[in-house]
């Protein structure tokens, strides 16, 4: 199972760990099955169209995911996903 | 960020500012800091230039540099958000600053938390500017040199700033930080007589620049310190062709900001190849009327050159992309002869010479006699 890096905002979804395992053979299973696992973390990470919201980024072993092919981006069991929000100025 | 605008728009905020020096405090009811700053009392109050002569090659009548070259202490618009977010800081008990930084930040940053006697660690990539690293190493900061881009760095940033508590600038202190820059634009209006010219361009790298002319133009708009204007002052986006992903956004006509994964381009305090607030800049341009502009390296030197022998004004290569993109936009019509454009420099061109050595001749050697000079002359 890949290993995912929860930032800080989203752990009062994962009882607070900082690191938490997950299946998939893509960062976009590895969502699904986060959000079996963590009702409510999904809709944090992606929009309702599906795709990963404009102030989120995933990395997939430090390579950003829109590098590579998405959500479709395939993972092996040692890889690690960073999910980091871009701080932006606001409003 | 929102303020009390219905009880500001009540007190008579235009001679509160005039009663205080000219000064990023000056408008201190439009900023996030209840109290005194802790530091940086006298940063901003950069002059605002007539420009004349940059305007007679440019071909547009009223041209002024708002020229944050000279902001003090450290030399570039930094010091305004760094003021206002380490002041922010030490009230919420920090005792560790830190950044990740193209340079400007890193110079401003380590020099604020200097003068406070704060920690400072700051993180940069590790192919910055020489004279970038010395003037942040000299205030005794701890600079990190990721071996990576900007990008790499910010990420690095925002994951450590879950794990140490230190008082990340632009990462978890980064709404204070971006309130800051809106004094530079505040500044702008005060010095114009409260009123807006007609175009701004003003450099991105992560846009929060852009975001923040809008909204404290917006602000005062709102709070009715500005004269109205019949059409709104359009604002341009500056970007090297090398990292241009905002600029890109707005010339296509996308909302969507494509990060560009290894930016390539001399002005390196503008690449940051996915810019947090791409997407507020993209939109605070687009519904100001306003466009980009991408430029070359080479147009980026050219303009350096041209700014300082018309003006007297040296800037870095950030500022060499805001005039060069005045001239392309010149050029296409956006920006018209009869119209009143003021043009953001935002760094000092003693922090980024590299370019411009391979550029400019060698001084001629010659004897210290009359003779010599005048074959040479």
């Amino acid at each position: 199972m890949a290993t995912i890096r929860i930032p800080t905002p989203l752990r009062k979804l994962t009882e607070g760990r900082e690191e938490v395992a997950a299946a998939g053979a893509t960062v976009g299973e590895v969502i699904a099955n986060l959000e079996a696992a963590y009702p409510g973390i999904k809709a944090r990470i992606c929009d309702d169209s599906g795709a990963v919201r404009k102030f989120v980024n995933i990395f997939a072993n430090d390579e950003d995911i829109r590098f590579l092919k998405n959500l479709d981006t395939p993972l092996k069991e040692s890889d690690e996903v960073s999910i980091v929000p871009a701080i932006a100025g606001g409003e | 960020m929102d303020y009390d605008y219905d009880a500001l728009a009540r007190a008579d905020l235009r001679a509160r500012f005039a009663e205080r020096p000219l000064n990023m405090w000056r408008y201190a009811e439009l900023l996030p800091l209840a109290g005194e700053p802790a530091v940086g009392r006298a940063v901003g109050g950069t002059p605002l230039l007539p420009a004349p002569r940059l305007g007679a090659r440019l071909g547009v009548d009223q041209v002024w540099i708002k020229n944050d070259a000279v902001c003090h202490p450290t030399l570039s618009f930094k010091d305004r958000v760094v003021s206002l977010s380490i002041s922010v800081a030490v009230g919420f008990g920090f005792d560790h600053i830190a950044c990740a930084s193209t340079g400007n930040l890193a110079n401003a940053v380590a020099a604020g938390a200097a003068a406070l006697g704060l920690k400072a660690t700051i993180f940069i990539p590790r192919t910055l500017e020489g004279a970038k690293i010395v003037a942040t190493q000299v205030y005794g900061a701890r600079v990190i040199a990721i071996d990576g881009t900007y990008d790499d760095v910010n990420r690095l940033c925002a994951e450590a700033a879950d794990r140490y508590r230190w008082a990340f600038v632009n990462v978890n202190l980064r709404p204070y930080y971006a309130e800051g820059s809106k004094t530079y634009a505040l500044e702008i209006a005060d010095q114009l007589g409260w009123r807006l010219p007609d175009h701004v361009v003003a450099p991105m790298a992560g846009g929060s620049l852009v975001a923040k002319i809008d909204k404290s133009w917006s602000e005062l708009a709102k709070l009715g310190l500005i004269e109205e204007r019949a059409r709104p002052t359009r604002i341009h986006g500056a970007q090297p062709v090398g990292c241009s992903p905002i600029a890109d956004a707005v010339i296509a006509g996308r909302e969507l900001i494509v990060p560009v994964k290894e930016p390539r381009t001399i002005a390196r305090s503008l690449a940051i190849g996915n810019p947090a607030d791409g997407f507020y800049a993209a939109r605070a341009i687009r519904q100001s009327g306003g466009s980009a502009a991408a430029v070359t390296d080479a147009e980026i030197v050219a303009a350096m050159r041209l700014l300082a022998e018309t003006e007297g004004v040296f800037t870095e290569t950030a500022g060499g992309v805001t005039v060069a993109a005045a001239q392309r936009l010149v050029a296409q019509g956006a920006i018209q002869r009869d119209e009143s454009l003021v043009l953001c420099i935002t760094g000092q061109g003693l922090k980024t010479t590299d370019p411009l050595l391979a550029e400019l001749p060698r001084p001629p050697v010659i004897g210290p006699r009359l003779s010599e000079l005048a074959a040479i002359v």
